[in-house]
């Protein structure tokens, strides 16, 4: 028998765009059709649900669905269910569902994650914008300088690799440019076309060191993967993905106070729970709200050592399709949408599953690393194909 | 001022009502010697919001007392592009309606 295990065994995506008309509830009724679909499964099977980071009012446009909406408009009978921002970061939601099965709370759990960023910005009066003069709780400490955006944090944090290792804004294009080119293989893709350096350098700046193409964009989108318990694999139709080591950590609260983003401890602790290493890779999938944060996935998760990650990427020969290590194949936030975290996950099972198309990485990938979080937060799938 | 701890002398920030080092309630604004270090700096250049005068060097400063608490800040004073990495800066209130933020310029 073994210890239980759990597996991803279906896949939706709704639509991706920007300023989509349908309403996101509906935008993540069509990733979960996809998903059960993909799965093999019908509604009445799914008996749990789970969702990062729930549903919040004071900024609807970033997370406009909660899973007892979920739950309620499709009328769904749960055993088990989540919805919660004080989680270790987005994909947290999915290693909370592989507990939950492992420890057979359910069997099968609809995992999503919907964003409205650009409609709400679109429609104001039915998702107010969060207000800017508010200024409570760790924000306190930044806005008041103007520190508004992740932008501006996460800057900080690239200066520091470029004054401390040496990065420079060449190696940092090679993230954007690869991003870029593998979304014009992705039909699903918000990015239609390939970077050029030119192009990269010439683009305006948001937050030195990042530009316009360093920084991913405003999406609406749904995202939906079901997390299925080992022993309910006999009810599947596709391939299933088993989840072989999750992990997750916060440094500090207030992004101002880490002394190192999270995918540092993170990275370190996934390795903690399997028996895989780095070297195991075949292709990893990792966060770029911004195009520092892979850089930083890529030393955490100890495929370089730290302080040498903008190496490791430049010329993007590495983290090419046909690289040592295929970075980012669906063309990542900055190349296929900002899906929050969600989108690492689906896309390693698209590529485990061969299902790439054009942009298919060679040799049957069999084992990929999922990963989500920007700042201090952060949590990461190590996801098999046995 | 910044929070201290009056126990085991170490400083908090943002401020909270116990040390998070020894979990001591004994803890209580502080003045601060108001000098630091650049540990990273990042130059906005987006109008987040409508009047917003860009370029400006948003920072995070150690403190000179703790090197572990790092103070969001801006530095003024001088040209964005003369901020570095561990430039030693010293704090410059600046009021605006009553309350004083602690802006930072270069020393020396
Ligand atoms: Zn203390």
């Amino acid at each position: 028998m073994g210890e239980p295990q759990a597996y991803i065994s279906g896949i939706g995506m709704s639509e991706v765009g920007v300023r989509l008309k349908r309403r996101p509830l509906l935008l993540t009724v069509d990733a979960i059709r996809e998903a059960l679909d993909d799965a093999g499964l019908v509604a009445g099977q799914i008996d749990g649900v789970a969702t990062y980071p729930g549903k919040m009012p004071t900024y609807l446009g970033f997370s406009p669905v909660s899973s007892d909406d979920v739950i309620e408009a499709l009328g769904l009978k749960t055993r088990w269910h989540l919805g919660a921002q004080e989680m270790t970061a987005q994909l947290g939601a999915i290693a909370a569902a592989a507990m939950a099965v492992k420890a057979g709370r359910a069997r099968h759990v609809l995992c999503f994650r919907t964003v409205y960023e650009a409609g709400a910005l679109a429609d104001p009066d039915e998702y107010p914008p969060m207000h800017r003069k508010d200024v409570s709780g760790a924000s306190q400490w930044t806005a008041p300088f103007y520190a508004i955006s992740a932008a501006n944090w996460v800057a900080q944090y690239a200066t520091r690799h470029m004054a401390r290792y040496g990065m420079t804004r060449e190696q940092l294009s090679a993230i954007a440019i690869n991003a870029h080119r593998n979304a014009a293989l992705n039909p699903r893709a918000i990015v239609k076309e390939p970077l050029s350096a030119d192009k990269y350098f010439a683009a305006r700046m948001i937050s030195t060191p990042f530009c316009l193409y360093d920084c991913d964009r405003f999406t609406d989108a749904s995202t939906v993967i079901i997390v299925s318990a080992g022993d309910a694999l006999d009810e599947i139709t596709a391939t299933p993905v088993r989840i072989a080591a999750t992990a997750g950590s916060v440094e500090r609260y207030s992004w101002d106070q880490a002394e190192w983003p999270g995918s540092y401890a993170t990275g370190k602790a996934l390795w903690e729970h399997s028996d895989y290493g780095p070297s195991d890779l075949d292709i990893a999938q990792l966060y770029d709200g911004f195009a520092f944060h892979p850089i930083t996935w890529l030393e955490g998760l100890g495929i370089c050592p730290i302080g040498e990650g903008h190496r490791f990427v430049e010329g993007g020969t590495r983290i090419a399709l046909d690289g040592v290590l295929p970075m980012n194949t669906s063309g990542g936030q900055l190349g296929a949408g900002r899906l929050h975290g969600f989108g690492f996950a689906h896309e390693s099972v698209v590529q485990m599953r061969g299902l790439g198309g054009d942009r298919q990485v060679s040799g049957n990938p069999s084992l990929a690393v999922a990963t989500s979080g920007g700042g201090p937060m952060a949590a990461a799938l190590l996801l098999a194909r046995d | 001022m910044i929070c201290r701890c009056g126990d085991c002398d170490r400083w908090l920030h943002p401020p909270q009502p116990i040390c998070r080092h020894c979990w001591s309630e004994n803890v209580s604004p502080q003045p601060a010697s108001g000098r630091g270090r650049i540990d990273s700096f990042t130059i906005n250049h987006q109008p987040w919001m409508p009047g917003l005068d860009v370029p400006f060097v948003i920072a995070r400063v150690a403190l000179e007392e703790d090197e572990s608490i790092f103070l969001t800040t801006n530095i003024i004073g001088c040209a964005p592009t003369d901020v570095a990495v561990d430039d030693p800066v010293v704090v410059n209130f600046s009021e605006e309606d009553g309350i004083f933020f602690p802006l930072f310029e270069r020393a020396g």
